[in-house]
C-alpha cells in the first residue's frame, strides 16, 4: 500500500471525483461525506509520502511499470513532499471549514461544486508530483479549467467574466509552458525532468536551451501571478466564493512558485539560471517592483478580500526574489515561504470566509463592531495578519527573515528595502482593518456606554479549522528550525551557497 | 560564568499567559481579579526564587527552541535581567490592586479584555528581560507592542483610536523599518545574536557600518522615547490611568530602555564603545532628550502629559549612565531603572486616584486638592522628591552615582546637564504640590472635607511611595545586581 | 538577403506558428468581443499544436506503422525510417485540453451574455460601472 502513496494521490482524487458526481445525482448530502474520506486518503498519503522521503530519501514510482524515459515517472524528493502535505492539508481543511458556506451560497450546485473542488485539488498535487514535463502541463490545465468554474460559480454579475479573463490569461500562460517543452523536447528528445537535466549540461550555450529555459519561465509567472503579469489574479480571485477563493487563493500561486523553484533546481540546473543566463539581477528588480506595487494596489482597495488578493501579489513578488537572489538563504526562504503563504493566505481567505457567512459582505464598511461581533475570527484574523506582517513568533517572520537575509548576503539591498516596506505597509493594511472592526461604530466619548454588538460568532464547524490554521502559523513558525534542517536543505543543491 | 539549565524562566514568562484562558471564562469579576492576582503573585514569586541563584553569580538559561544557529528562543538570567524582572512582576501586584479600584470605580467597559492583555502585556515585559539573544529580545518586544494596543486604546473612541495610530506607527515602523534590518545585518556579520559579555560585533565591521547599526538598533527601540521618536508616549496617555502608569512608566518605556542597555553592553560590548568613540553620540542624544524633556513637561497643564514628559526626560537618565560607559554611571543608570519606576508608578497612581475622585485631569483644576486628598498628595510630593533626586528618597542615589559617574568619565558638561534637569524637575513638580496644599482659601477648589479615592486606590500608591523611601536606606539588592552587571562587563 | 530568405524557407514551420500565434495574441488583446477573443485563445493553441506536429517530421521518413508487426519475421527497425510519433501523441492530448478550454470559455461567454445581454467587453464594463 504504501508504496503506491504517489499514483493514490492523485488517482484516488481523480476516481472519486466521477463517484461524487454520481453520488450528487443520488442525493447530494452525499457528495460531501465522499469529498472528505477522498481528500482524508490524499492527506494521509501526502503526509505518509513525506515522513517516508526524510527516512528513506528520493521516491521513485513508474506509472504502469514503464521504465523513463518512455513512461511518467513520479519522482518526490523533500521539496514536492513538503509542498505535497501543504495542498492536501490544507484543502482538507478548507473543505471542512467552507461545507456551511457552499450550502448558503449555492444549494443546487453542490454536487458540481465537489467535484470541481476535487478535481482541482488533483491538478495541484499531480502538477506538484509528477516528474514529466507534459504531464505536468496537462496536470496544470486539469487544475486550472476546474479553477475557473470554481471561481465562476460566485458572484453572478462579475465572477464569470472575471473567470474568463483569467481562462484567456492562464491558457497564454499554459501554452508558453507548452512551447518551452517542445523546445526542450526538440533539444534533448525526452520530457522526463531527471531525464532531461541529465542531457541538458552539454548543451547551455544552445539558444535553443536558452529560449526554453525563458518561454518556461515567462508561463509560470503569468499563472503565478508575477507582477505585471498579474491582471487577472484580483477580480478572480475577489468574486469567486468564498469557499473557492480560499481554496484557490492559497495553493495555485504557491504551487506555480514551486513548479518554478523545480525547473530552476532539478530541470535546469542553479548555475545556469543565475550564471549563464544573466537575468537573475533583473528578476530580482522585478520582484521588487512586484512588492512595492502590490503594497501600494493592496492600500488603495477598499473591501477586504481584494486586498487581500493585492497581498498576494505582493507575495508572489516575495518568492520569486527570493528564489532569484541565488544564495542558499533565498532560496530556503523562497521554499519555506510556499509553506508559509500557503497557511497565511488560507488563514486570511478563511476568516473572510466567515465573515461573508455572518455578515454578508466584505468591504470595509461591513467590518464595523466586528470585534465585539466575531471575537474568535478577528482574533484568528489578527494571527494571520500578524505573520503576514511578519511579526515573530509567526512563522510569516522567518521566512523574511531568510528572504531577508539573503538579499543581505547578496547584497541586493533593493529587495531588503522592498521587503521592508512591504512590513511597513501591512502593518497599515492591517492595523485599518483592526481600526474599524474594534473602534467603529463609535461609541460616546470615553467610551462607557460603549454598547458592544451582541456576539453572532460563526458556527463551531467554519470556526474549528480556523484555529487550527492559525495554531499552524505559531506552531509552523516555532518548528521552522526542524523544517529548514530536515528537509529544505536537502532539496538546495550543495553547490549554490 | 557559571551557567545552569533550569525551566524557571519559561515559567515565569508562561505563568500570566496561562491564566487568560481563566480570565476568559470567569464569570464573575471577583474570581477574574482572584485569579490575576495569583498569577502575580506567583510570578514574583518565581522571579523571587532565581535571586539568590543569581546573586552567587551563576545564571540560569533555558532553550526553548533553536532555529538556526546563534539565533534561538532562549532565556539567559543575569544580573541585570533579574533587576528589572523583579521591579516589574512587583509592581504587577501593586498595579492589580489598583487596576481594580480604578476600574470599578470608574465602571469602565471590556475589564475581561483589559486583564487579559495586562497579564499578557507583562509576560511579554518578562520575556524581554530574560531574552538570551536579539532574536528574542525582538520576539517579547514587539508581542508587548500588540499586547498594550488594547490597553492604550480601551476607551475605543476617536481620540484613543488617533493615538493608537500613533502609537504602532513609531513603535512597530521603527521596529520593522530600523531593528529588524539591523538585527538581520548583525547576524550575518558575526553569524550570532547571542548577547555577551563584551559584545559579538568586535571586529566585524568597519566603523561607519557599527555607527549605523548603532543608529538603527537605538532608534529602532522607540520605546525608550529617545527624542525625536518620543510623540507616541504623550499621545499614549489617553489610556486608563494604570495602564499609564504600569505600562508607561515602568514596562514599555523600561522595555524600550532595557533594549538599549541589552545592544549597548550585550551586542557592541563597551570595549567597542570605547575604541571607536561612539559614547559622545549617545551622551548626546540622551542629553538633548533630558533636557527638551524637561522643558516641555514645564509648560504642560494636563498632569498625565506632564508626567508623559518627565518620564521622557528620566528614561534618558538611563541611556546617559550607561553611554557613560564609566563603572559608576552604568551602575547609577540601570540603579534607575528601579527608583524611577517606583517614584513615577506612584505619580501615576496619584493622577489616577485624583481623577477617580474628583474626575480632574489639569493642573490648573487641582488647587487646594490637598485639604480634600491628602495622603495621596503627600504619596506625590515623596514621590516627586524621588524623581527628583532629593533624599529621602530612593532616586536620590542613582542621581549620585550618575554625577560620580560623569566625573569619572570626566564629562563635566553632562554634570552640568543632570544638576539643570534635577532643578527642573523640581520646577514642574513642586508648584503643584504647593498648590495642593498652601492656597489661600478662596482659590481653593474643593471642601475641606477628607473625601479620598477608593481603598484600592490608595493603598497600592501607599505602598509604592514608602518603598522609593525605603530605597534610600535599603537600595541593596538592586545595587548588588547593577555592580555585578558592570563588573561582569568590566572585568572590574 | 538570400541567407535571409534561405533561413526564412528551410525554417517556414517556425514562422507559420509565430505567425499563427501572434495573430492569436493580437485578437486576444485588442478585439472587444469576448467570442473573438475567445477565437484568438483558439488560434493561438492551435500554433503551438501545429508547432509540436511540425517537430516530429524527418526527411524521408515515414508514417510509424511497423508492416511485420506482429513478427511474422522479425527484421530491424531503423528509427530514422520514420517519423516521430511521440510529439503527434502528445498533441491529442493538448487537443483535449483546448477543447475543454473552449468550451469552459464558451460557457462563461453564455453566462455572461445572460447577465448582461452583450458581450462586447465595453459595453459589459460600462454597465458594471453604472452600478
Amino acid at each position: 500500500m504504501s508504496q503506491h502513496y504517489p499514483t493514490l494521490l492523485v488517482t484516488v482524487p481523480l476516481l472519486a471525483a466521477f463517484i461524487i458526481s454520481a453520488a450528487g445525482w443520488i442525493n447530494k448530502r452525499l457528495c460531501f461525506p465522499f469529498a472528505v474520506a477522498t481528500l482524508t486518503v490524499a492527506a494521509y498519503s501526502c503526509v505518509g509520502l513525506l515522513f517516508r522521503v526524510l527516512h528513506e530519501g528520493v521516491v521513485h514510482y513508474r506509472l504502469g511499470g514503464w521504465p523513463p524515459p518512455w513512461g511518467i515517472a513520479y519522482y518526490v524528493d523533500q521539496l514536492n513532499g513538503l509542498v505535497l502535505s501543504v495542498i492536501s492539508v490544507s484543502a482538507l481543511i478548507n473543505l471542512i471549514a467552507s461545507k456551511r458556506s457552499i450550502e448558503r451560497e449555492f444549494p443546487e450546485k453542490i454536487g458540481p461544486f465537489y467535484t470541481l473542488y476535487v478535481l482541482f485539488v488533483t491538478g495541484m498535487l499531480g502538477i506538484t508530483v509528477t516528474g514529466d514535463a507534459f504531464n505536468l502541463y496537462v496536470l496544470l490545465e486539469i487544475g486550472s479549467l476546474t479553477g475557473y468554474a470554481l471561481i465562476a460559480m460566485g458572484d453572478k454579475d462579475r465572477a464569470p467574466l472575471a473567470s474568463l479573463n483569467y481562462l484567456y490569461m492562464g491558457t497564454i500562460g499554459a501554452c508558453f509552458y507548452l512551447l518551452g517543452v517542445g523546445y526542450l523536447y526538440i533539444v534533448t528528445g525526452s520530457l522526463n525532468m531527471v531525464d532531461i537535466a541529465s542531457i541538458l549540461p552539454g548543451l547551455y550555450q544552445s539558444k535553443a536551451v536558452m529560449t526554453a529555459f525563458i518561454i518556461c519561465m515567462v508561463g509560470m509567472w503569468i499563472k503565478m501571478a508575477f507582477f505585471p503579469l498579474h491582471g487577472w489574479l484580483p477580480n478572480a480571485y475577489t468574486f469567486a466564493p468564498s469557499a473557492s477563493s480560499s481554496l484557490i487563493a492559497p495553493l495555485m500561486t504557491k504551487v506555480m512558485i514551486y513548479v518554478m523553484i523545480r525547473f530552476i533546481l532539478t530541470v535546469f540546473t542553479p548555475k545556469f539560471a543565475f550564471s549563464t543566463l544573466a537575468v537573475s539581477d533583473s528578476v530580482v528588480w522585478l520582484a521588487v517592483i512586484a512588492i512595492v506595487m502590490g503594497a501600494i494596489f493592496a492600500l488603495a482597495q477598499r473591501d477586504l478580500k481584494k486586498m487581500l488578493t493585492y497581498i498576494i501579489v505582493a507575495e508572489v513578488g516575495y518568492m520569486v526574489g527570493g528564489a532569484w537572489l541565488g544564495n542558499r538563504a533565498g532560496m530556503t526562504g523562497a521554499i519555506l515561504h510556499i509553506v508559509n503563504d500557503a497557511l497565511m493566505t488560507l488563514c486570511a481567505f478563511l476568516v473572510v470566509g466567515n465573515i461573508v457567512y455572518k455578515v454578508k459582505g466584505y468591504s470595509f464598511e461591513d467590518l464595523k463592531g466586528l470585534f465585539s461581533k466575531m471575537p474568535f475570527t478577528m482574533g484568528a484574523f489578527v494571527i494571520g495578519a500578524l505573520s503576514i506582517i511578519g511579526v515573530p513568533p509567526t512563522c510569516g517572520f522567518f521566512s523574511k527573515w531568510y528572504l531577508i537575509s539573503g538579499a543581505i548576503q547578496a547584497s541586493h539591498y533593493g529587495f531588503v528595502v522592498a521587503l521592508l516596506f512591504s512590513s511597513l505597509v501591512n502593518v497599515v493594511l492591517f492595523f485599518r482593518i483592526i481600526e474599524i472592526g474594534y473602534y467603529e461604530p463609535f461609541g460616546d466619548h470615553h467610551g462607557h456606554d460603549h454598547h458592544p454588538e451582541p456576539m453572532a460568532e460563526a458556527p463551531l464547524s467554519m470556526l474549528v479549522p480556523l484555529f487550527i490554521v492559525a495554531a499552524g502559523l505559531v506552531l509552523v513558525g516555532l518548528y521552522t528550525g526542524d523544517i529548514v534542517n530536515h528537509i529544505i536543505q536537502f532539496v538546495i543543491p550543495k553547490g549554490l551557497l | 560564568m557559571e551557567t545552569i539549565t533550569s525551566i524557571k524562566p519559561l515559567l515565569a514568562v508562561l505563568v500570566s499567559l496561562l491564566v487568560t484562558p481563566i480570565l476568559v471564562s470567569s464569570r464573575a469579576s471577583n474570581v477574574r481579579e482572584g485569579w490575576t492576582f495569583v498569577a502575580a503573585t506567583a510570578k514574583f514569586l518565581i522571579v523571587l526564587s532565581m535571586l539568590p541563584t543569581i546573586l552567587k553569580g551563576t545564571e540560569i538559561v533555558y532553550t526553548v527552541v533553536e532555529f538556526l544557529p546563534g539565533a534561538a528562543i532562549k532565556f539567559r538570567v543575569d544580573a541585570l535581567g533579574m533587576l528589572f524582572a523583579i521591579v516589574s512582576s512587583s509592581l504587577w501586584i501593586v498595579t492589580s490592586a489598583y487596576s481594580i479600584g480604578y476600574m470599578r470605580g470608574l465602571k469602565e467597559h471590556s475589564q475581561t479584555r483589559y486583564f487579559c492583555f495586562f497579564a499578557f502585556a507583562l509576560s511579554s515585559t518578562i520575556g524581554v528581560a530574560f531574552s538570551a539573544n536579539l532574536l528574542t529580545l525582538y520576539l517579547f518586544y514587539e508581542m508587548l507592542s500588540l499586547a498594550t494596543y488594547p490597553l492604550v486604546t480601551h476607551h475605543q473612541d476617536l481620540e484613543a483610536r488617533s493615538s493608537g495610530r500613533k502609537y504602532l506607527l513609531y513603535i512597530m515602523g521603527t521596529s520593522i523599518g530600523l531593528a529588524l534590518p539591523a538585527m538581520l545585518i548583525c547576524y550575518n556579520l558575526a553569524g550570532t545574536l547571542e548577547f555577551s559579555k563584551q559584545g559579538f560585533l568586535a571586529g566585524t565591521a568597519s566603523k561607519p557600518l557599527l555607527g549605523l547599526l548603532l543608529f538603527m538598533l537605538i532608534f529602532g527601540f522607540a520605546k525608550a522615547a529617545i527624542m525625536p521618536l518620543h510623540a507616541w508616549l504623550p499621545a499614549a496617555m489617553v489610556a486608563p490611568t494604570p495602564v499609564s502608569a504600569l505600562l508607561h512608566a515602568v514596562a514599555v518605556v523600561k522595555v524600550g530602555v532595557f533594549s538599549v542597555v541589552r545592544v549597548l553592553t550585550g551586542v557592541f560590548g563597551t570595549n567597542l564603545l570605547l575604541s571607536l568613540d561612539f559614547s559622545p553620540f549617545i551622551i548626546f542624544v540622551a542629553s538633548v532628550t533630558i533636557l527638551v524633556g524637561s522643558f516641555i513637561a514645564l509648560t504642560q497643564d494636563n498632569l498625565k502629559r506632564l508626567l508623559a514628559f518627565s518620564t521622557i526626560a528620566q528614561l534618558s537618565y538611563i541611556v546617559l549612565g550607561v553611554g557613560l560607559l564609566s563603572p559608576k554611571g552604568m551602575i547609577g543608570g540601570i540603579v534607575h531603572i528601579a527608583m524611577h519606576a517606583f517614584g513615577k508608578i506612584t505619580l501615576f497612581f496619584c493622577a489616577g486616584a485624583i481623577f477617580v475622585a474628583t474626575g480632574k485631569k489639569n493642573i490648573s483644576e487641582m488647587i487646594g486638592i490637598g485639604r480634600r486628598m491628602p495622603v495621596t498628595m503627600a504619596a506625590f510630593f515623596i514621590a516627586a522628591l524621588s524623581i527628583t533626586g532629593v533624599p529621602p528618597c530612593g532616586g536620590f542615589l542613582s542621581k549620585w552615582y550618575l554625577v560620580l559617574g560623569s566625573l569619572e568619565a570626566h564629562q563635566i558638561a553632562i554634570l552640568v546637564v543632570l544638576l539643570f534637569s534635577s532643578l527642573l524637575n523640581a520646577c514642574y513638580f513642586m508648584p503643584i504640590v504647593y498648590k495642593a496644599f498652601f492656597c489661600r482659601p478662596e482659590e481653593a477648589m474643593f471642601k475641606n472635607t477628607v473625601q479620598e479615592a477608593p481603598l484600592f486606590c490608595v493603598v497600592p500608591l501607599v505602598v509604592t511611595a514608602l518603598i522609593s523611601i525605603i530605597l534610600l536606606f535599603y537600595p541593596q539588592p538592586f545595587f548588588r545586581l547593577a555592580s555585578m552587571m558592570v563588573h561582569s562587563i568590566t572585568g572590574t | 538577403m538570400g541567407d535571409f530568405i534561405q533561413a526564412l524557407v528551410a525554417k517556414y514551420n517556425y514562422w507559420i506558428y509565430i505567425t499563427l500565434m501572434m495573430i492569436g495574441l493580437y485578437a486576444m488583446i485588442a478585439k472587444n468581443n469576448l467570442i473573438k477573443k475567445i477565437v484568438g485563445m483558439n488560434i493561438f493553441q492551435t500554433a503551438i499544436i501545429l508547432f509540436y506536429v511540425s517537430i516530429g517530421v524527418k526527411k524521408g521518413g515515414t508514417l510509424p506503422i511497423i508492416e511485420h508487426g506482429h513478427g511474422a519475421h522479425s527484421h530491424v527497425v531503423h528509427a530514422v525510417d520514420y517519423i516521430n510519433p511521440l510529439p503527434h501523441v502528445l498533441m491529442l492530448t493538448a487537443i483535449v485540453v483546448s477543447v475543454a478550454t473552449l468550451g469552459v470559455a464558451l460557457a462563461l461567454g453564455i453566462r455572461i451574455y445572460n447577465r448582461y445581454h452583450t458581450l462586447e467587453e465595453d459595453e459589459i464594463l460600462s454597465q458594471i460601472r453604472e452600478k
